[in-house]
């Protein structure tokens, strides 16, 4: 529906190029993903994710290489803009959302890239869609429209992020262990309405994790970085027939043969 | 009687600055940035003010100077966003810039009344006071010699008609799409970007706001004293501040709106308080010691609270 294909192409970001901190964070990167998919994305730390991320946000500017995001080139485009098409979730609930303002408010400002025009920015047509939106969350944020968003637990912050990420139906979804700060209970909700959100709108995901059931269990596709390269790429039966416990040792082998050289 | 007079005397101050509280409340408490622009805009809007009023149009001078207050705001607000120059630096370089050109609005004096050259029927030349919106709206009610409604009431009359018109705008508008902006950019800039909106551009545009609104309250103030003078602006932030603290302190935490009314409330009570001062004789040049005490001490109202264990989450930041 609103999902496009991301591709990168030879994606090279350094930083402190030429000094003796040099560090290659992502090494000629090619990354091809179809329309729709949801892509789980493992790697230790300095691996590369996070750069990607912000490269694919437009927090950081990359060396060489080019971004595409259903066929425009958004490799120079200021953050703000691209936003318009994607979004994302961190490990920290209180990143995303305005602490001071109201629940409807935060979801207001969000839907705001794709709200017909009105003269206030909470309106009543708008609020219905809201409150059926919260509604489907099934956590009774429903109720909670007015309450100030800084009085929300951390799970129904983040449950409620992950709505504002998604209310402007966006083509691309960025997820930064999401559910990673959250307790088991709560990373485990946050997650189901992850997936059915992604599978009713098709959006095209990429998500972050350290976690190696989830890393297979979630989404259609495992991908592994290590020191800025694609080491990994499981699809179909293949990926079906890895267990959590084979990936963890390959991500382990992985990351010291990398750490090795 | 006197005490009548010396109340609507403080209350007609404290409504002239009210629209500089509520500037003050718009950089501090909603776009959480403190701006240092403020002791300069104020003048601005004074000398623009008094410019256009000799010129003969006193209504069209407020515009001008609330023009000139955003005019100073956007050159803040661009050193902030541009040149990423810290808020309080950015506010007090262009605090500073303005000194000179209120200097040159002023026709390279230190003061000016607002007064033009004319001929009297004698043919010879002489000053006749320029009309303000004071002086008109006077003009209203001559003849009408009531001790209860003197000129510090008919000046408290019409900028309340004033304030209220702004007070009930600025309501609104925050609840309009880019006024949610403006608040979301205080509240998490993050989260603005990554809905899609350039906070650079609400940033810009809260500071701006914040600006006209002080740089009105000098204009206002220029055409009520009919003078404009470059040593009004000194020490107007901390007049500002202590207004939406003391409204904060006595209205307490009630959404925009009652924090809006609460800074015009904390203006007129500040200046009350000040007259108060006056009346016990105390020496003018102490008015500004009193002005940080009064700022200080409500600063730490909402600490002393919290220690006694009765308050909320959220101490003195400023």
């Amino acid at each position: 529906m609103s999902s496009s294909p991301l591709s990168i192409r030879g994606l090279t970001k350094g930083f402190e190029v030429g000094t003796v901190n040099e560090k290659i964070a992502l090494d000629h990167l090619d990354l091809e993903v179809p329309a729709g998919q949801f892509v789980t994305v493992l790697g230790s730390n300095g691996s590369g994710k996070s750069t990607l991320f912000n490269l694919i946000l437009g927090k950081l500017f990359p060396d060489a290489g080019q971004i595409l995001l259903g066929g425009e080139d958004i490799t120079r485009q200021k953050d703000y803009k691209r936003a318009l098409n994607m979004s994302c979730l961190y490990q920290n609930p209180l990143r995303g959302t305005a602490p001071n303002m109201t629940l409807e408010e935060n979801l207001a400002l969000a839907y705001t890239r794709k709200a017909s025009r009105s003269f206030f920015a909470v309106n009543r047509a708008d609020s219905a869609y809201f409150r059926d939106l919260l509604a489907q969350l099934d956590m009774g944020l429903e109720d909670r429209m007015k309450t100030k968003m800084g009085l929300l637990s951390g799970g129904q912050r983040q449950a409620a992020s992950l709505l504002m990420a998604t209310v402007a139906q966006p083509s691309l979804l960025l997820l930064d262990e999401h559910t990673a700060a959250l307790d088991p209970g709560a990373a485990e909700k946050v997650m189901e309405v992850t997936e059915q959100i992604v599978a009713r709108d098709r959006i095209t995901t990429l998500m972050i994790t350290h976690d190696m059931d989830y890393a297979l269990r979630v989404g259609e596709r495992t991908i592994m970085l290590d020191a800025g390269h694609l080491v990994l790429d499981l699809t179909g039966e293949e990926r079906r027939a890895m267990t959590s416990g084979a990936l963890a040792e390959l991500f382990y082998s992985k990351s010291q043969r990398r750490r090795a050289i | 009687m006197v005490y009548y007079s010396m109340l609507i005397s403080a209350l007609s101050q404290g409504m002239l600055y009210a629209p500089m509280a509520l500037g003050v409340f718009v950089t501090f408490r909603i776009l959480k940035t403190p701006d240092l622009t403020v002791d300069g805009s104020f003048v601005f809007g004074m000398t623009a003010c008094a410019a256009v009023t000799i010129a003969g149009h006193p209504v069209l001078a407020l515009f001008a100077g609330a023009a000139a207050g955003a005019l100073a705001g956007l050159c803040t607000a661009l050193l902030q966003t541009k040149l990423r120059i810290e808020p309080i630096l950015a506010g007090i370089l262009v605090a500073a810039g303005l000194y000179t050109v209120n200097y040159a609005v002023l026709g390279g004096q230190s003061n000016l009344y607002l007064q033009y050259e004319t001929v009297n029927s004698a043919g010879a030349s002489v000053m006749e006071a320029s009309p303000t919106i004071y002086k008109n709206f006077s003009a209203l009610f001559t003849g009408l010699d009531s001790l209860y409604f003197d000129t510090n009431a008919q000046v408290l009359v019409l900028t309340l008609g004033i304030v209220a018109l702004l007070t009930a705008g600025l309501g609104v508008f925050f609840f309009t799409r880019p006024g949610m902006a403006i608040r979301a950019t205080g509240d998490n800039e993050e989260m603005v970007r990554s809905s899609s909106i350039n906070a650079d551009l609400t940033r810009t545009a809260g500071v701006m706001l914040a600006n006209a609104l002080v740089a009105l309250s000098g204009a206002l103030l220029c055409q009520q004293q009919r003078y404009a003078d470059l040593n009004c602006g000194s020490s107007m932030l901390v007049m500002g501040l202590a207004s939406v603290i003391i409204g904060q302190v006595l209205f307490g935490d009630r959404g925009i709106v009652g924090s809006l009314l609460g800074a015009v409330g904390g203006s007129l009570l500040y200046r009350v308080v000040i007259q108060a001062a006056y009346k016990i004789e105390m020496p003018s040049y102490a008015v500004k010691l009193l002005s940080t005490v009064i700022v200080v001490c409500a600063l730490a109202v909402p600490l002393l609270r919290q220690r006694r264990g009765a308050g909320q989450k959220g101490g003195a930041a400023v």
